[in-house]
């Protein structure tokens, strides 16, 4: 990373308005510190409601830092914390009271490296759903199929329904995962770098399948990928050093950025 | 100019090490192919249907080593049986709730001492807090002193087969909102499954052949019983008890019963190596 602004002069911008939108998440003033190391400082940003928002900039910004705020995944580390708000359908989820385990079930999440569970493709999808239901077995079996239709896998796996998850190839172990999250489901998906373990191919079928899901969920994605920002996004967010640099319509960010940084960045100059 | 001679000589010094390398493995082996050889040599004669149905007899009559065999099953289930759950516990806590807190570092030191520990004290301290306030031998302190040396070997897989589990498999799993508990009973045990599994049979393959520990506890019998609160036979002590007497026809049940109990080990020990395998290939 070459030279950054100097600290005191970061645009400290009120999010712009979402146009038409209706907000899901509104993060207001965010800290994030690992140990005594402050990654965000000070994040404040409205997710929309079944849109998609990316969250771009170089490695190490906090990005995804960021994104494991919005379920709580860093509480199952020591010393990480945050400070702040963010308000999940009018509650703090950043709340000590909040449930955990209830607030993940409603907040999913999928990973940068495929994570099939050790068990047949049925039961990867299975998991999830009788963590919170108690489903008659052919119930359960349409469910399943639910899933992975809407992840664009059945056709492929609904032969071998009984195999390992882990025996399918990586672009079809990444569908799965997204399936198993899918069929829980939550109001709002993240998605923490999802294609860039796959091919070219499997990146497109899963940026198809975004552009699919965001009718029903508020999807949230990090991306090291500019043009999958721009493809699948409808608002973006650019972070430089744990600050939140410029947030906009997506068009806007890629055509007319405000911020020089912003401009660095998307025609490739530094990152 | 390149030097031929120093690349002669590292060629040279090469096959000299290679050569004893050879050497030290072939020792290796051939001892445990002489061990084999003589117990198949000595035993595989009596190796008859009666030694699996007959009990063991009194010096100069026929018999077998039935009660021996059924005994050393019986005190071998009970260790298991007791040792492995606690086992399996103390290395869940260990990998999964306590990672680096003072109990985890304390217990892993025990557990190195308690694997290391000879089986002889095992079996003078299972002696000293059950069979002596007891008042007699029985199968229970036996069975007791055997899941004392399963623990060790128990704790120490599942902490180490649970550490080898990625935590991203764990982060996925709380993503859906999944409680710890079931993180670890449904995703981190089935994913360490094998390595696990492995762990409990060479514990049993390490208890199966011990004699220390159920000299002091479990002591042998000459008759069939299936008496928990009583002495109870097993092969191991009957080895031990038969070969060193100056009775030809006991020394040939005593060879008879170290050609089965060394296969038994030996099946075992290669099962949980299949099985290790298989959870690695995957």
């Amino acid at each position: 990373m070459n030279d950054a602004a100097p600290p005191g002069l970061a645009p400290d911008r009120a999010p712009s308005q979402l146009g038409g939108s209706a907000t899901k998440i509104t993060i207001k003033d965010l800290r994030f510190y690992y140990g005594d190391s402050l990654a965000l400082k000070g994040i404040s940003l409205p997710l929309a409601d079944r849109k998609v928002t990316a969250f771009i900039g170089p490695s190490g910004c906090g990005k995804s830092t960021l994104l494991r705020v919005l379920n709580r995944m860093y509480d199952l580390y020591p010393r990480q914390r945050a400070e702040g708000e963010v308000v999940l359908d009018r509650e703090n989820l950043l709340d000590p009271a909040q449930d955990l385990n209830l607030l993940r079930a409603k907040v999913g999440m999928v990973f940068q490296k495929p994570t099939p569970f050790p068990m047949t493709i049925f039961d990867n999808i299975a998991f999830g759903i009788q963590l919170y239901e108690r489903i008659s077995r052919g119930e359960l079996a349409d469910r399943v199929e639910a899933a992975l239709t809407k992840a664009a896998l059945w056709g492929e796996v609904k032969d071998k329904l009984g195999a390992n998850g882990l025996s399918i190839s990586g672009g079809q172990q990444q569908r799965l995962c997204i399936a198993r999250t899918i069929a829980a489901k939550p109001e709002v998906v993240l998605l923490d770098e999802p294609c860039s373990a796959l091919d070219p191919i499997s990146t497109s079928k899963i940026e198809e399948l975004i552009d699919e899901l965001k009718a029903e969920y508020t999807i949230v994605i990090v991306t090291h990928n500019m043009q999958q920002a721009a493809r699948v996004s409808d608002y973006t967010a650019f972070m430089y050093l744990g600050e939140l640099v410029e947030f906009d319509v997506t068009d806007k960010i890629f055509t007319a950025p405000s911020d020089r940084r912003t401009q660095d960045y998307i025609t490739g100059r530094f990152g | 100019m390149k030097s031929m001679a120093l690349y002669a000589r590292r060629r040279r010094w090469s096959s000299v090490v290679m050569g004893l390398s050879v050497a030290a493995t072939a020792f290796g082996a051939a001892w445990l192919i002489a061990i084999l050889g003589t117990l198949i040599w000595n035993g595989v004669g009596g190796l008859t249907p009666s030694v699996f149905t007959s009990m063991t007899p009194p010096p100069g009559s026929a018999g077998g080593l039935a009660n021996a065999l059924v005994g050393s099953l019986i005190l071998t289930v009970m260790g298991v049986v007791i040792g492995t759950p606690i086992g399996l516990l103390a290395g869940t806590y260990m990998a999964e709730y306590g990672r680096q807190t003072w109990l985890t570092e304390v217990v892993r030191l025990v557990n190195d001492v308690l694997l290391s520990a000879p089986s002889i004290v095992i079996g003078l301290f299972v002696y000293q807090i059950i069979v002596a306030p007891m008042g007699h031998f029985s199968a229970w302190a036996g069975g007791v002193a055997l899941a004392m040396l399963v623990i060790p070997v128990v704790v120490r897989t599942t902490e180490n087969m649970l550490l080898l589990v990625p935590n991203s498999l764990r982060e996925a799993a709380a993503a859906l909102g999944a409680p710890r508990s079931t993180i670890i009973a449904r995703v981190a045990y089935r994913a360490a499954r094998a390595g696990i599994v492995t762990g409990v049979l060479l514990a049993v393959a390490r208890v199966t052949g011990e004699t220390a520990p159920l000299l002091f506890t479990a002591l042998n019998n000459q008759f069939w019983s299936l008496n928990p609160n009583a002495p109870m036979a097993s092969l191991p002590v009957t080895i031990f008890q038969f070969a060193l007497s100056p009775y030809a026809d006991w020394q040939r049940l005593a060879w008879t019963g170290a050609l089965i109990v060394t296969f038994a080990v030996l099946t075992l020990n290669i099962v949980a190596r299949l099985l290790s395998n298989i959870g690695t290939s995957k």
